[in-house]
């Protein structure tokens, strides 16, 4: 096996996630695509750093994952936030500006 | 030589033992977590990717990256999520009726054409060397290392991203916190409003679920005086996600007339 086999698998991760963010209706479940892309790009960049021998894939991915976790607090509070308003987590409820 | 794709190097036998083994099973838990309806099951799906990513980490020489991958991500990030579900309602399933006509082809045929275009990118690739590895980067410890990286080439990003830690909390709090704009209704008011708006026979709250001698939960609607279950002494909620027994087997066999 070469290492480059982890990169395939993070590419498949990656469009996976696409297809849920874009199909999935619950905005929590899109959330959780969301977080599936950004581990998919994770994987890559310490595979990456892996490949080349150095550390900077690892602080990337390291950064990668404290934004992740501040989008998701944010992303949360504001999801909690259409449901306290509209008693629903569906994005397509959330489409008051096209009426 | 020179053309060396990025199949530069056999990594160990055991490595690509846990890989055959770990990499399909992550990519069919991803698949499950789309395809799951129940949100609950995709949170629990999507812990399991993320605990095999975190055995990838560790497996590739990035010991505290794998091990922040199971603390934040596991264990705070996938926590918050779950949460956010009992909050939410985890009656919330998906509607599957598609509001964009043709929506859900689209979705596949392009993801298909993206991943196959990065895996055909990724299989053509070329780096000019061959795998380093980072057993001499690690050679004091993987985190001294990181350690070293971080608080020298990135300690500005570093600074930032602190900043951006304290503003996602407070904005969280602002954004979770909840204005009343007006007083909360004590228990009077809410008991004149019943009495005002609702009929009379519910105006005294509504029945208890059943209590029986072999069953003793709310999930069993109680008995109306001629023996007929009653709707109103469940919740709509148990209904919704369908755990509701019957209270037919929890009922006394009937005497047969009065004696």
């Amino acid at each position: 096996m070469n290492a480059a086999n982890y990169l395939y698998v993070s590419a498949l991760l990656f469009s996976i996630g696409a297809i849920g963010v874009v199909v999935r209706r619950n905005a929590i479940v899109v959330f959780m695509c969301i977080e599936l892309m950004l581990n998919a790009s994770n994987l890559a960049f310490v595979t990456f750093a892996r490949i080349n021998g150095n550390l900077d894939g690892q602080v990337i991915a390291f950064f990668t994952m404290v934004v992740a976790a501040c989008e998701v607090v944010v992303g949360l509070a504001i999801i909690v936030t259409i449901y306290r308003s509209r008693r629903s987590a569906s994005v397509d409820d959330a489409s008051l500006l096209k009426r | 030589m020179m053309n060396l794709a990025i199949e530069v190097s056999k990594t160990s036998t055991p490595e690509s033992v846990l890989f055959w083994i770990l990499g399909p099973a992550c990519v069919l838990a991803a698949l499950g977590m789309v395809l799951a309806k129940k949100a609950v099951h995709s949170a629990i799906l999507l812990a399991s990717v993320m605990i095999i990513l975190a055995i990838f980490y560790i497996a590739q020489d990035a010991l505290f990256l794998g091990i922040v991958q199971v603390v934040v991500y596991t264990g705070a990030v996938m926590m918050l999520f779950l949460f956010i579900l009992m909050l939410v309602g985890v009656d919330t399933s998906d509607s599957l009726t598609e509001t964009i006509p043709f929506l859900r082809p689209i979705a596949i045929l392009s993801a298909l054409g993206f991943g196959g275009l990065l895996i055909t990118l990724i299989g053509r690739a070329t780096l000019g060397h061959p795998m380093v590895g980072l057993t001499e980067v690690n050679i004091e410890g993987n985190v001294p290392a990181l350690s070293q990286l971080l608080f020298s080439k990135y300690v500005w990003a570093f600074e930032v991203v602190s900043a951006l830690l304290v503003t996602a909390a407070l904005g969280a709090m602002v954004l979770a916190h909840n204005h009343r704009l007006v007083a909360r209704p004590t228990q009077r008011d809410l008991s004149i409003a019943r009495f005002r708006t609702g009929s009379l026979a519910t105006a005294a709250g509504l029945p208890n679920p059943g209590v029986y001698a072999l069953h003793n939960a709310v999930d069993v609607p109680a008995l109306l005086p001629d023996g007929t279950p009653s709707d109103a002494s469940i919740s709509a909620m148990l209904v919704a996600r369908g755990d509701v027994l019957e209270s037919l087997p929890f009922q006394l066999p009937a005497k047969g007339g009065d004696e």
